[in-house]
């Protein structure tokens, strides 16, 4: 029995190291191929091996697939492949599966000789058959056994194959993608992966009685597929740069893993410094001579170079710093999505060092932000901070694939002789912007420095000196946000209630507040790139709403908490920017729980204000 | 130095220079800093080897060591405080073609800047590095630094320092990679400049420490070494002696300065003091020179290389596929 739908969300999930995010990743790919939208989430443990059968230990992947663009992770799960029923208890208990869902689940546990084992397998499976899921038990290791003589290596593949039965995906795309996917190892290991899939395909028609159709309809442009981290790097690569200068930190690595493979092939360099502190410093110094450079960290190594990060600002060398948000703080949740830096990018420096900051609202922005990001750094010879976080940096979208263009790059070093009497921060009095100059320049040697400074790039040791400084370096941002485009409402430019967002939630929320305005809500919202400076326009936008939110994954304290009352509230970050800015009543809601927020959470908070509101006072 | 690797418009020139060339601004340290020696020193290299000033970088981080670009009339990067050493590196292979010289200090370099110091010299990156080594923080007003010599006397020791200093020639000779090692002294300016030259002239990480008087805060703390020329051990490699000094400084010794037994044999050696060059091995790669070992980036490179790996991820229409 075939069901036409037109999404569905589909988990993988083993125990760490059995391929079950291989198998995720595969399977998306297949469906990205066949013309349909996809969302991947990865699922992490946090450690690199976790005890086997453990809640905690479960990894993964969530793919969903729908008909057309799918824009975020969605709500909850429509069916499960668990390897075992532990990791399956996890997801369980973390209500991330939807009441019937349907749960495909290794059965050898059953006939394991560890007595413990199978009474803890019949009690998970007793649990969840009684929930009402439909659970459905395949010998999949068993079925593994004829074809490989370690199950354990192949039976993710086997996975792939019902999968492909079950979404009647077809099977030619994915021997395709188990040869890109293996094309590093011999024809070997190919052939019986393909095999394995072939069983796992075979097993699934004769013996499950129901089959999912989500019907592609295709892009009319030509698509590209990859995850955030994939995008920044290959946004680096395009926008000129040439010099990463990094450390390691997840969830931020991976960025530079990729560009590493691939930055040395057009002359540019991956640098592993020795700390957070030298990558930053090091990218200033690179920039300085006349380059652009990137640094890319996660939150803990964001604030080790906030230091450095004011110095660049100071001397006004061009940086472009990434920061892949994780929770926090301290080490925090290394693994797990949160947006918790915010004020950090802005005010992270200690005295006042203006600089851009830029939240990526996408995977598609992964890429065209780093562009951007070295255009204004360059520009207004400053430091521009780009917001990814780690639900970006892993979940995987189609989007249209770029069309390079020279325009990205920009015109080679500049060294013509420096015209007499010119000044190292000749400072234009309208906006702050200055000639930059560097090394190799005739007649325009200067030291520049952290220290305050005058035109000359002297160290000023009058009050006078320092505020001009100030005054042209804040000038800029000001110069910078007469060129920004106000971003447009998602929905009408009035209403109840308007969102407001940043960064990786821009998907969810507008499925959200399309789900509200088919309900007959007078819901909207808005998503923020630009956060310092803010675009012209916004304060109208927020006045027009009966009521503004922002959605946020950062804390804020609940008001339903005994000690909490408006006088003493910490609001969240988005929102005591919009309150201090527009002095308008911005409400929050926030949640932190480390993983992407759902679509139906932020229906549920929107619908709490706007009831609120309708309630006759 | 190394070759250049960025399309410059400019050529080095090769005019002759002056002193004149390399002087900027008034030196603001005290009267009897070592500091002042040592600038004469560069700015006698500079005009020597006839630097463009405009091709020449000089570096530093923060304390009065680290004032020194202020003061030459080259680009210079007076940046953050046990930093210069990775803006440096940064510096250099961004440009390869360019001088760079590092001044730091001993509070700068070998304690708040302590892992800089130690991967610099695993780098070996192709600059010029001078320690200027007054056992003392000055900037800040007289606190101990990692040379200050066990009991002295600071704002943060009232009763004397309670640790052994450390030997930041004995720690460099102990990192792999190191290529180059020296010792001068700011009391004897024809050796410091010439050590400074030859430290220049090596390709890699040249790592010359100067044993600096400051009068301010270690007033008299070198008197005995200067006042007694036998407490200088005088290493005859390479070093030019006048017939005026080799009088004056008649302990002498020749010293193998390729054996790096013998370097820090030699660089343990704490009382007389070690002065010339320790420590030189030409053969170890600069990092830079392994990073550039491909093609220069150029737009068409850059274009190529992206299609190639858009290519690999285009799912739509049917094409090779993404890189799962």
């Amino acid at each position: 029995m075939t069901t036409t739908i037109s999404e569905h969300i589909v988990e993988i999930i083993s125990d760490s190291g059995e391929g079950a995010q291989r198998c995720g990743q595969a399977f998306a790919a297949i469906a990205a191929k066949s013309g349909n939208g996809i969302w991947t989430v990865e699922i992490i443990p946090a450690e690199i091996q976790p005890p086997a059968r453990s809640i905690a230990g479960a990894s993964g992947n969530r793919v969903r697939l729908g008909s057309g663009p799918v824009t975020n992770g969605g709500d909850e799960v429509d069916l499960v492949v668990a390897f075992n029923e532990q990791v399956l208890l996890g997801r369980v208990r973390a209500g991330e599966l939807k009441p019937g869902c349907t749960i495909l689940l290794e059965s050898m546990w059953r006939e394991h000789r560890d007595p413990t084992i199978v009474r803890a397998y019949l009690e998970t499976y007793e649990m969840i058959v009684a929930e009402g899921y439909r659970v459905i038990e395949i010998p999949m290791e068993r079925e593994c056994r004829q074809l490989v003589s370690d199950p354990r290596k192949g039976k993710n593949m086997f996975v792939l194959g019902m999968l492909c039965s079950i979404y009647d995906l077809d099977l030619a795309l994915a021997r395709e993608q188990i040869a890109i996917t293996f094309g590093k190892k011999d024809e070997k290991v190919i052939a019986t992966n393909i095999q394995l899939l072939e069983a796992g395909s075979a097993w699934a028609d004769a013996k499950l009685d129901f089959k999912y159709r989500v019907p592609a309809v295709p892009p009319s442009d030509t698509q590209v597929v990859m995850n955030g981290n994939t995008a920044l790097a290959l946004g680096i690569l395009a926008s000129g740069m040439e010099i990463c200068a990094m450390y390691p930190i997840t969830p931020a690595t991976s960025a530079s893993h990729y560009l590493s493979e691939i930055f040395e092939r057009i002359g540019g360099v991956v640098h592993q410094a020795e700390d957070e502190i030298a990558a930053c410093t090091f990218a200033i110094g690179a920039s300085y001579a006349g380059k652009c450079a990137v640094t890319i960290t996660s939150g803990p190594g964001f604030s080790l170079k906030q230091e450095a990060i004011g110095l660049a600002v100071m001397a006004e060398i061009p940086l472009v710093v990434v920061d892949v948000q994780r929770g926090g703080p301290s080490t925090g949740q290394p693994t797990k999505a949160e947006q918790g830096d915010l004020l950090a990018a802005m005010f992270g420096s200690h005295g006042d060092a203006p600089k851009v900051v830029l939240a990526v609202d996408g995977i598609e922005d992964c890429f065209y932000a780093m562009i951007t990001a070295r255009k204004i750094a360059e520009t207004f010879n400053t430091v521009v901070v780009v917001l990814s976080d780690a639900s970006l940096a892993t979940a995987q979208q189609p989007f249209s694939r770029p069309v390079f263009d020279e325009e990205w790059l920009a015109p080679p070093v500049d060294q013509s002789a420096v015209a007499p009497g010119a000044k190292p921060y000749d400072w234009d009095p309208t906006t702050g912007l200055v000639r930059r100059s560097i090394p190799g320049q005739p007649h325009g040697m200067h030291t520049v420095t952290g220290l305050a400074h005058d035109r000359d790039s002297h160290v000023a040791y009058d009050s006078q000196t320092n505020e001009d400084g100030l005054r042209h370096r804040s000038l800029k941002l000001a110069a910078l946000q007469r060129t920004l485009r106000c971003p447009p409402v998602f929905g009408p430019a009035e209403g109840d209630l308007l969102l407001v967002g940043w960064g990786s939630t821009k998907g969810a929320i507008e499925e959200a507040v399309t789900q509200l305005r088919s309900e007959g809500h007078r819901v909207s919202s808005l998503h923020l790139r630009f956060i310092q400076p803010m675009p012209s326009g916004i304060g109208e936008i927020l006045r027009s709403f009966g009521k503004v939110m922002t959605i946020e994954s950062n804390w804020s304290d609940r008001l339903e908490d005994t000690l909490i009352d408006a006088d003493n509230r910490r609001h969240s970050a988005l929102a005591m920017l919009l309150r201090s800015r527009f002095l308008v009543d911005v409400e929050c809601w926030t949640e932190v729980r480390g993983r992407p927020i759902k679509p139906r959470s932020i229906r549920a908070a929107a619908l709490a204000v706007v009831e609120r509101e309708l309630v006759p006072v | 130095m190394s070759l250049s690797l960025t399309e410059c418009l400019l050529a080095t020139t090769q005019e002759p220079r002056e002193l004149a060339d390399y002087q900027t601004g008034v030196p603001r340290w005290c009267n009897g800093c070592g500091d002042n020696a040592i600038l004469s020193a560069v700015q006698r290299l500079c005009r020597d080897e006839k630097l463009a000033p405009e091709k020449t970088v000089f570096v530093s981080g923060i304390g009065c060591s680290s004032r020194l670009p202020h003061y030459m009339n080259t680009y210079g990067f007076h940046g953050l405080h046990g930093r210069a050493l990775p803006l440096a590196e940064g510096v250099k292979m961004s440009r390869p073609d360019l001088h760079v010289f590092v001044s730091t200090g001993d509070g700068d370099c070998l304690s708040i800047g302590a892992a800089h110091w130690i991967h610099a010299l695993r780098y070996n990156m192709d600059l010029t590095v001078l320690l200027h080594d007054n056992r003392i923080y000055g900037l800040t007003k007289k606190q101990v630094s990692p040379t200050s010599p066990l009991g002295t006397k600071s704002n943060t020791t009232p009763k004397g320092s309670y640790l052994a200093p450390l030997n930041p020639l004995t720690v460099t000779l102990g990192v792999q990679n190191v290529s180059f090692v020296a010792q001068a002294v700011d009391w004897i300016p024809e050796l410091l400049a010439e050590i400074i030259a030859a430290a220049y002239r090596h390709k890699g990480l040249s790592f010359v420490r100067i044993v600096q008087r400051c009068p301010e805060f270690q007033p008299g703390a070198f008197d005995p070494f200067v006042l007694d020329p036998k407490r200088t051990l005088i290493l005859r490699n390479e070093l030019t002696l006048s017939a005026a000094l080799a009088k004056v400084y008649t302990n002498q010794r020749e010293h193998d300065a390729s054996s790096i037994d013998r370097a820090r044999e030699i660089a343990s050696i704490e009382d007389p003091i070690p002065v010339g060059i320790l420590f030189r091995d030409e053969t170890v790669p600069c990092y830079e020179d392994l990073r550039h070992a491909g093609q220069p980036h150029t737009p068409e490179l850059v274009r190529r290389g992206l299609e190639a790996e858009l290519d690999k991820f285009t799912v739509w229409p049917g094409a090779p596929g993404p890189a799962a």
